[in-house]
């Protein structure tokens, strides 16, 4: 049974036709990657199925209920949150405010005391750092707020967009362990990623998306395998 | 010698990049420094004033101040959230009051507002602050929430619009005169402070600002809701996607911001004893630039920009006009609230606070 389903999206900026008509899904328990180059189209996949834009057509469905039709803040409350591009984390705020903030759709006090918990042992910086300000947070420190804060609201689907994005190498491997570590305790992960090779390699499937297409899919080992995604996005 | 040579090459460059716009600047800049130095210097030298004539003044200021601030609060919160100036809130500021006129007219005649001033002054606030609320909701539904995406200039004509619109239907359902605002009996005279003498009216609105800052201090500060307001300023993109009802809390925050300019109104008619349906635009005006002058969008920053305006305003008309030998110095208070709110925009646009929290942010 697939848990998030995304059927033939077509999203337009204005005039721009971005997505033209994506299908993919993402089943219980999977970490899912969605590759592409600059500008094809992955984070307007991440920001539709987030509810930040309309489709004009397609359907999108978590566990059969439709998630299409619904704002933003009600996507959370369903069970999809997503780690967006750039971090955008609060930085006015402090990390102790954002991570609540990652909580905000819950009210049971005892279940997020547990959840900000299980979050300082993922990553004990923040614990140290709960009462700074996050805008004076390091790029990797921040990169792990935006994670926990996510995982806050406890999803049954993380969004993930570009999470090694302008990290330094060692932070780059650290960070992909925490996705596989969040996704093997019980989340399900869709992870857009530039990375590719990091990507292939967490991942049991993955999509190759083209100016706004689907070129190919697969198991992440044809995919690490196949000769245009090695020339492409793997440097041969 | 290098050195020297190095430092010559930077003065050149500094004289040729100074233009005939910075040179007015900077003479802008000395003349009004030259002219708070010298007004100062010769009030003072002059010895015209005692020292209790100050701290009236002082005492007055601080006053006007927290009503400034009050209304201040509103501008900087919905600029915080929606980069738009409520150009309409000085008007509700007006509908406070105006409201707060007739439930204490009420409450005068049913004998009730001398024999039981506190409770009066409790429902008056209520009722000002209810109706505050209920027009200020009613603008952004009405004015401004549908042209949440339009160009930012759009949502400012629309205030506008707005403000005219509460003016002129005030006037049309209650007149264009002024209305006299019955007196608290307790509230008449000095109250005697560490042997400084207060009025009691200034004492009152000194006060009841002071525990309203407080109550919404804590508020923005430490409640799920407040954090969810300044994570919403911040990126209201990402706000929507941690779950957070972004219209629901620009309705929260227009609301906070209409109630204390609804209490401020109140306070105002205390110190002032009459409502107008165009008293809210001075205030109005005076509170943006309380706001502008805390750094635009900075809570604690419209608290102090109050302040210091209504300080500025109440003692910088004896302190340097009268010393530039200005006859009725004190007709000139409006000068120096726009004078400066000229100046800050010149030369601070980022306000008192406003840097800090830039510094912050990066
Ligand atoms: N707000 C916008 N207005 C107009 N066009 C946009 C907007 N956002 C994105 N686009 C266009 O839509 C296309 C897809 O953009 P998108 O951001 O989804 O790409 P991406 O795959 O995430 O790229 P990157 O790897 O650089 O983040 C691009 O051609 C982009 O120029
Ligand atoms: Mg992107």
């Amino acid at each position: 049974m697939t848990l998030l389903d995304v059927e033939n999206l077509h999203v337009y900026y204005g005039q721009i036709h971005a997505l033209k008509g994506i299908t993919l899904h993402v089943d219980p328990g999977e970490i899912v990657t969605l590759i592409g180059a600059n500008g094809a189209g992955k984070s307007t996949t991440l920001k539709t199925i987030s509810g930040l834009l309309r489709p004009r057509e397609g359907r999108i469905t978590l566990s059969g209920q439709d998630l299409a039709a619904l704002p933003a803040h009600e996507v959370v409350a369903k069970g999809v949150v997503q780690v967006p591009e750039g971090r955008r984390i609060f930085g006015q705020l402090t990390v102790h405010e954002n991570l609540s903030m990652g909580a905000y759709t819950r009210t049971e006090r005892d279940g997020i005391d547990g959840d900000l918990e299980r979050i300082f042992t993922l990553f004990p910086r923040l614990k140290e750092r709960r009462a700074q300000v996050a805008g004076t947070l390091s790029g990797g420190e921040q990169q792990m707020l935006a994670i926990g804060r996510a995982l806050m609201s406890q999803p049954k689907v993380l969004l993930l967009d570009e999470p090694s994005m302008g990290l330094a190498p060692v932070l780059v491997e650290q960070i992909f362990e925490t996705i596989t570590g969040i996704n093997q305790l019980g989340t399900t992960v869709l992870l857009v990623e530039q990375n590719a090779y990091m990507a292939l390699q967490i991942a049991q499937r993955g999509y190759v998306l083209q100016t706004g297409e689907i070129a190919l899919s697969g198991s992440a080992k044809d995919l690490q395998a196949n000769v245009e995604v090695r020339k492409a996005y793997l440097g041969g | 010698m290098a050195a020297t040579l190095v430092a010559a090459r930077i003065q050149r460059n500094w004289l040729q990049r100074l233009s005939v716009i910075d040179i007015f600047l900077w003479a802008f800049r000395l003349a009004v420094l030259a002219a708070v130095v010298v007004g100062t210097f010769r009030t003072l030298y002059s010895g015209r004033y005692a020292g209790e004539v100050w701290l009236d003044f002082v005492v007055f200021g601080v006053s006007q101040g927290s009503v400034y601030a009050l209304i201040a609060l509103g501008y900087t919160m919905v600029y915080g959230i929606l980069r738009m100036i409520n150009f309409a809130h000085g008007d509700i500021f007006m509908c406070g009051a105006y409201t707060a006129y007739y439930a204490a007219g009420a409450l005068y005649r049913a004998g009730v507002f001398n024999r039981q001033p506190l409770l009066s002054l409790a429902i008056i606030l209520a009722v000002a602050v209810t109706a505050s609320t209920s027009v200020a909701l009613l603008v952004e539904r009405v004015a401004y929430r549908p042209l949440r995406r339009a160009p930012r200039l759009v949502p400012l004509i629309s205030a506008i619009g707005a403000s005219f619109f509460i003016e002129y239907a005030v006037r049309g359902l209650y007149g264009s005169g002024f209305q006299a605002y019955p007196e608290f009996e307790v509230f008449k005279g000095k109250w005697n402070v560490f042997g400084i003498g207060i009025l009691r009216t200034q004492a009152v609105v000194i006060v009841a600002t002071l525990i309203l800052m407080g109550l919404l201090y804590l508020f923005v500060m430490r409640t799920k809701t407040g954090t969810a307001m300044r994570a919403v300023s911040e990126d209201m993109e990402v706000a929507a996607l941690m779950g957070i009802n972004v219209d629901r809390i620009i309705v929260i925050t227009f609301a906070v911001g209409a109630a204390a300019a609804g209490a401020a109104g109140v306070l105002y008619a205390l110190v002032f004893k009459q409502v107008h349906f165009f008293m809210g635009f001075y205030p109005g005006i005076k509170a943006f630039t309380a706001a502008v002058l805390g750094g635009i969008g900075n809570i604690p920053g419209a608290m102090l920009g109050g302040l210091f305006l209504g300080l500025f305003e109440s003692v910088g008309p004896i302190l340097v006009l009268d010393g530039l030998g200005i006859v009725a110095p004190y007709q000139l208070k409006d000068v120096i609230a726009f004078t400066m709110l000229v100046m800050v925009l010149i030369f601070r646009p980022s306000g008192i606070l406003g840097e800090r929290l830039a510094g912050k942010k990066a």
